[in-house]
């Protein structure tokens, strides 16, 4: 049969990239195109949401200065260059949903996982290129609309909404609750119910293609953690996104047409009763604690959809500069798969002070302490991957390294947090603020800066200065823990959280000091980060050349050229013979050996049933 | 040997196509392509079946959310006053059922490799779809002719929400339904087309049908629970 031919030479087929600047680059089905897409995009997002952060930490720790340069640019905001209290309000939302929706989810999910876990498991694309494509520019338009959020939010003196980036309702239920809550608020909902959307189709696609099209041989287990962690966070978001979208239209018809799932009756709000004006209709009967647990139902599993591709490419990173197998690569799946489950049952410990009864607060703490345990052996397998390991201190290393750390920081507050009797008085205070800045913020956007120092090569052909990399490393590594650590502090003493200042309270007139020191380490902080983009620029153009696989690893987006052809593998699709993290095994030549490389002496078997888990029946 | 193996979608259509025939799962001596070929055809139309599992999951999700709002919302007020059941709602329900039924007979006629019979069978199925939107259209006609909109109370909002949550799922199935069976021109000697072919009709029905047991529930739930 004409197979055979095919079989022996390695016959190709290639797909070549469409020429025409628009296919290729703007509306592309390509995923690493796409993957590219969504890292700009937050790229540019988080530059947003970081000047959002500076203009914060300026009002708090030098309150009632003129900054000349805030009321030309705002001046409904900081009229005469001193910000209001609403700014302040609207500051905090947006910095919150910018973050969260926009950075936190788009680039770790969206951005690498589209770029590399098709390559990873040996597939020419993704299952649904279009939907791919889609998933994309559907978030964008989310984004335009919450930008527009910024300058169209209906008040001059805000940026958008005041009620922060949960939404709680009444306050986001009601148009005339505060500047910024009338069409500023509408545009939110509407932002977040546009990215739900995009997300979606972006979990979909995730989820097909790993159970799908995975190369002959790469049974689930032989996969790169970082696929798991991709595949999880597909599940999560497939499973949460869709209840936060129930909610938002929920809120959006509660808003526009009159309905009263949230608002309760008899509202005084601004001077009106709900009912005696034609622009507060009656309402009755509405539960705002719904609206807190759908959100949350969805917030929860949303801080892992953040935190999870970070853990996988932590894992990646060590045991690739370790020059060792991942320690229990088993204990690390299904820790992975334990996070994410339990995820869905933890919600109400963020509604410990809505009065629920202490019997469920009791119920959803000992499920969140109980999440203490799959984290804790994901630690301990980093620790022990680490062990004895000949550690090369890459760029991307030290930010892998600086992941557990925070992690770890970020996460033993997680314990204090998770009991209701702790919660209750730290609640709204800068402790849980401290909290999950450290594990969810800066953890995660650690994983995504070892993640960039590591592939960039595969996706540019270019190394970036590691130079650049060790400096923006150890500035940015003290300089969150200078940020985060006072923080704990301030919430022991009880400074709550979401105050545009604290002039007028005495007994927090002690910690100014603090909020100072915390204000220039965080200015410290994001100044450095030009260094980032800096060495990302430069290094696109002027980065020493990359080869196939600078940094000797093993799994399948390193067989491919730097940067990988339209159709990753030059149309040939490699075969798996291994698992991913084949380090210094005892007697190969090398230290490292690629999932490609067969067994020695033994002749691959019909391909894809020699693991028999292949997804699909044969 | 060869350490990357060949088997991507244009080469089995090289191998294959042009009417070679149809290879056994275990093929002969170079049974490893023709294995290869075979599980890579199915697996190819496979991700249109589980494309589709998992959209429906997602969609199931947002029900729930909605479902659990209704209860809470029910319970959790004397504001909540049931509708009566416009009496069309039955025949919109019998519509769905039908349509369900002529969309199973279109995806076994297309197993059996009947195409213009199983083109025959969506298009009915469209119709049916079609007039079952337009009934619940007239339901609605019918309840705001009462006096009862979408602000009127919890059970008016939940009925107009649910409704249309479930329509505007029903539109985008009708859209798929319509390209489906005017579109595809099913030729009878490629393997890869006909897989995909069967596949994506499976993942329409399969699809149809939830929306089908969601409309049910929707009704039960809506009128039959706690009412």
């Amino acid at each position: 049969m004409s197979g055979e031919t095919h079989d022996t030479h390695g016959a190709v087929h290639r797909h070549e990239a469409p020429t025409s600047f628009i296919r290729k680059y703007i509306f592309s089905l390509d995923h690493k195109v796409i993957g590219i897409q969504y890292i700009i995009l937050a790229l540019v997002a988080v530059l947003v949401g970081m000047t959002m952060s500076v203009l914060m930490r300026m009002n708090l720790s030098w309150p009632g200065t003129n900054w000349p340069i805030l009321g030309t640019l705002f001046p409904g905001g900081a009229p005469g260059g001193m910000m209001t209290p609403e700014f302040y309000l609207s500051l905090v939302t947006m910095h919150g949903t910018i973050m969260v929706f926009f950075v936190l989810t788009t680039a770790p999910q969206g951005g690498f996982g589209n770029y590399f876990l098709p390559i990873q498991i040996g597939a020419e694309d993704m299952a649904f290129p279009v939907l791919n494509m889609l998933s994309f520019w559907v978030t964008f338009v989310g984004f335009v609309v919450i930008l527009a959020a910024i300058f169209f939010s209906g008040a001059e003196s805000t940026v958008g909404p005041i009620g922060g980036w949960t939404g709680y309702a009444p306050l986001s239920a009601l148009p005339n609750s505060g500047p910024g809550q009338g069409m500023g608020m509408n545009l939110w909902i509407i932002s977040i119910a546009i990215f739900c959307v995009g997300s979606l189709l972006g979990a979909l696609n995730f989820i097909t293609t790993l159970l799908n099209m995975r190369a002959p041989g790469m049974s689930l287990m032989r996969m790169p953690l970082t696929c798991w962690a991709w595949f999880t966070t597909a599940v999560l978001a497939l499973l949460s996104f869709p209840v936060l979208l129930g909610g938002g239209i929920l809120l959006l018809l509660d808003r526009t047409a009159g309905t009263s799932f949230f608002i309760p009756g008899g509202l005084y709000v601004s001077g009106v009763l709900s009912g005696t004006s034609t622009n507060f209709p009656i309402h009755t009967g509405g539960s705002p604690i719904l609206w807190q647990h759908l959100f949350w139902f969805f917030g929860h599993p949303e801080v892992y959809i953040a935190i999870l591709p970070g853990m996988g490419a932590t894992s990646h990173i060590l045991s690739t500069f370790a020059r060792k197998p991942v320690f229990g690569y088993r204990a690390m799946v299904f820790a992975i798969f334990a996070i994410g489950l339990l995820g869905f049952f933890v919600w109400g410990h963020h509604m410990f002070i809505s009065g629920m009864s202490p019997y469920s607060a009791m119920t959803f703490s000992i499920l969140t302490l109980s999440i203490g345990v799959p984290s804790a052996v994901k630690t301990f397998n980093w620790l022990g991957t680490l062990w004895g390991g000949r550690i090369r201190f890459t760029t991307p290393m030290l930010f892998a390294i600086g992941f557990v750390s925070l992690f770890v920081a970020g996460g033993i507050t997680g314990l204090v947090l998770g009991q209701s009797s702790l919660d209750l008085p730290m609640h709204d205070t800068y402790f849980v603020t401290a909290h999950f800045h450290l594990v969810m913020g800066v953890a995660s956007i650690f994983g995504m800066f070892a993640a960039t120092y590591f592939w960039f090569p595969k996706m540019f052909g270019r190394m970036m200065s590691e130079r650049l990399g060790r400096i923006h490393f150890w500035v940015t590594f003290v300089g969150v823990y200078c940020i985060f650590v006072p923080m704990h502090t301030m919430g022991i003493v009880g400074m709550p959280r979401r105050f545009a200042q604290f002039t007028e309270y005495e007994f927090l007139a002690t910690l100014h000091p603090l909020v100072v020191f915390v204000s220039i380490a965080a200015i410290a902080t994001v100044i450095v980060q030009i260094l980032f983009y800096f060495n990302l620029v430069w290094s696109m153009f002027k980065g020493e050349k990359a080869g196939p696989n600078p940094w000797e690893a093993t799994t399948l987006e390193w067989i491919t050229t730097s940067p990988p052809p339209h159709d990753n593998f030059a149309g040939v699709i490699p075969t798996v013979y291994r698992g991913p993290y084949e380090f210094a095994v005892p007697g190969a030549p090398n230290d490292f050996i690629l999932q490609t490389e067969p067994e020695p002496g033994t002749v691959p078997a019909t391909e894809g049933t020699g693991n028999g888990h292949n997804g699909h029946r044969h | 040997m060869a350490t990357t193996v060949t088997g991507t979608k244009p080469l089995i259509k090289t191998g294959f196509g042009g009417g070679s025939k149809p290879r056994g799962p275990n093929g002969n001596g170079s049974g490893r392509n023709g294995h290869d070929a075979a599980s890579r055809i199915q697996s190819s139309a496979n991700r249109y079946r589980i494309g589709m599992w998992v959209a429906m999951a997602s969609i199931l999700m947002m029900f729930t959310a909605l479902t659990s709002a209704y209860i809470v919302r029910s319970g959790s007020s004397n504001d909540w006053q049931p509708l009566a059941m416009p009496r069309v709602m039955w025949l919109s329900t019998a519509l769905i059922i039908l349509s369900s039924l002529t969309l199973e007979t279109a995806r076994r006629k297309l197993k059996g490799q009947f195409v213009s019979a199983h083109r025959r069978w969506m298009l009915a199925s469209f119709a049916l779809g079609f007039a079952f939107l337009l009934s619940q259209l007239f339901a609605w006609r019918q309840l705001v002719g009462q006096g009862i909109y979408v602000s009127s109370n919890p059970h008016s909002s939940f009925f107009y929400l649910l409704t249309a949550t479930h329509g505007v799922h029903l539109v985008a199935g009708l859209i798929a339904l319509l390209f489906m069976s005017l579109r595809r021109r099913v030729s009878g000697t490629d393997e890869l087309a006909i897989a995909k072919g069967q596949a994506a009709a499976d993942a329409m029905t399969l699809y149809w049908h939830f929306l089908d047991i969601l409309w049910i529930y929707l009704f039960v739930l809506l009128f039959f629970w706690r009412s």
